[in-house]
């Protein structure tokens, strides 16, 4: 599975904010072996040009960047975001956010289709930030979405995966769909279970960047990732209500009184 | 001439005739930028054809850490 014609060698994408400093973002991004990370466009100041070192940091890893419109809360904000980041960043991808609740930062799904639907239609390639919701996702792909990026819980909440049924779900409805589960995880065991359940990437940034060292739990969520990736690929057997004995009964010696 | 514009938010006064003018007198020379003038993007080659007027609003952003 694919996204947009890039096949990433790691179903991990990780988030560039909130790090302690920039080099240790930079040892995150290398020990994790990412080749997809977000970034977003804030305001430049002349006199400090804050932005431009952050960016030759950003070119000299040699990963492919996913700018965001987050903290946009318009359809017409996150337009004007996603062109002025396909410009700076030279990249067609866009995360797409158009939030709706200040509390649990949840996507404003309508809003979000109808921005998908006039970036798509200006050859951007869209990567929403969704809900699980089926139908919006419906929308979405009808607006020109060619992957889905259903919540696993609020943004830097760190809950894991709040709707299981509702990923599987989605899962299911949508198997030719490249899905990322994306915002929410807190550990590498929840990034492990999204991929066991047959998503095909997961998104995450505060779980590294807060974590007393960023560049060991990036490792750990990559090995998670492969891990859920593998399981996943190897078929998992289903779960039983009743013990089953692992260790053949036949054959065993009568020692005594049942 | 002097204009009075919002750069980012600020009020300014400027003496420039073009948003290419304005990102030169601002220091914004060389970098990596991207601008847009009372909300709608404005890209990059038509910046020097732009003409400022009074009360613009406009914005200059840069890459920036995101999740």
């Amino acid at each position: 599975m694919d996204f947009y014609g890039f096949e990433p060698t790691s179903r991990l994408f990780l988030g560039t904010a909130q790090y302690p400093s920039p080099a240790v973002l930079g040892e995150a991004i290398r020990a994790s072996g990412v080749d997809i990370v977000t970034v977003s466009l804030r305001r430049e100041s002349g006199a400090a040009r804050a932005g431009q070192g952050f960016w030759e940091l950003i070119r000299s890893l040699g990963v492919r960047v996913l700018p965001n419109t987050a903290g946009c809360h318009s359809v017409r904000e996150a337009v004007t975001t996603a062109e002025m980041a396909r410009e700076v960043f030279e990249t067609d991808w866009i995360k797409l956010e158009v939030i709706g609740e200040d509390d649990t930062l949840q996507p404003d799904v309508f809003g979000l289709v109808e921005a998908a639907r006039i970036l798509t239609d200006s050859g951007f390639k869209v990567f929403p930030y969704t809900t699980e919701d089926l139908v919006v996702a419906e929308r979405l792909l009808q607006a020109g979405c060619e992957v889905l990026m259903p919540w696993g819980a609020p943004i830097g909440s760190g809950r894991g995966l709040n709707n299981v049924f509702a990923l599987r779900a989605m899962r299911a409805h949508f198997p030719d769909v490249p899905l990322v589960v994306d915002a929410g995880i807190g550990l590498p065991s929840h990034a492990a279970a999204a991929m066991e359940l047959g998503y095909d990437a997961v998104l995450l940034n505060t779980a590294v960047a807060r974590a007393g060292d960023p560049a060991k739990m990036a490792a750990a969520f990559a090995q998670a990732v492969a891990a859920g990736r593998a399981a996943r690929q190897a078929d998992p057997m289903e779960p039983r209500d009743m013990a089953e004995p692992s260790t053949p009964v036949i054959g065993r010696a009568v020692l005594g009184d049942a | 001439m002097t204009v009075g514009i919002e750069l980012n938010g600020e009020p300014v006064s400027t003496e420039a005739a073009t948003l290419a003018d304005l990102l030169e007198e601002k220091g914004y020379n060389g970098a990596v930028v991207a601008t847009a003038l009372n909300g709608t993007f404005l890209p990059k080659g038509l910046r020097a054809a732009t003409p400022l007027s009074d009360g613009d609003a406009v914005e200059v952003v840069a890459p920036m850490q995101g999740g």
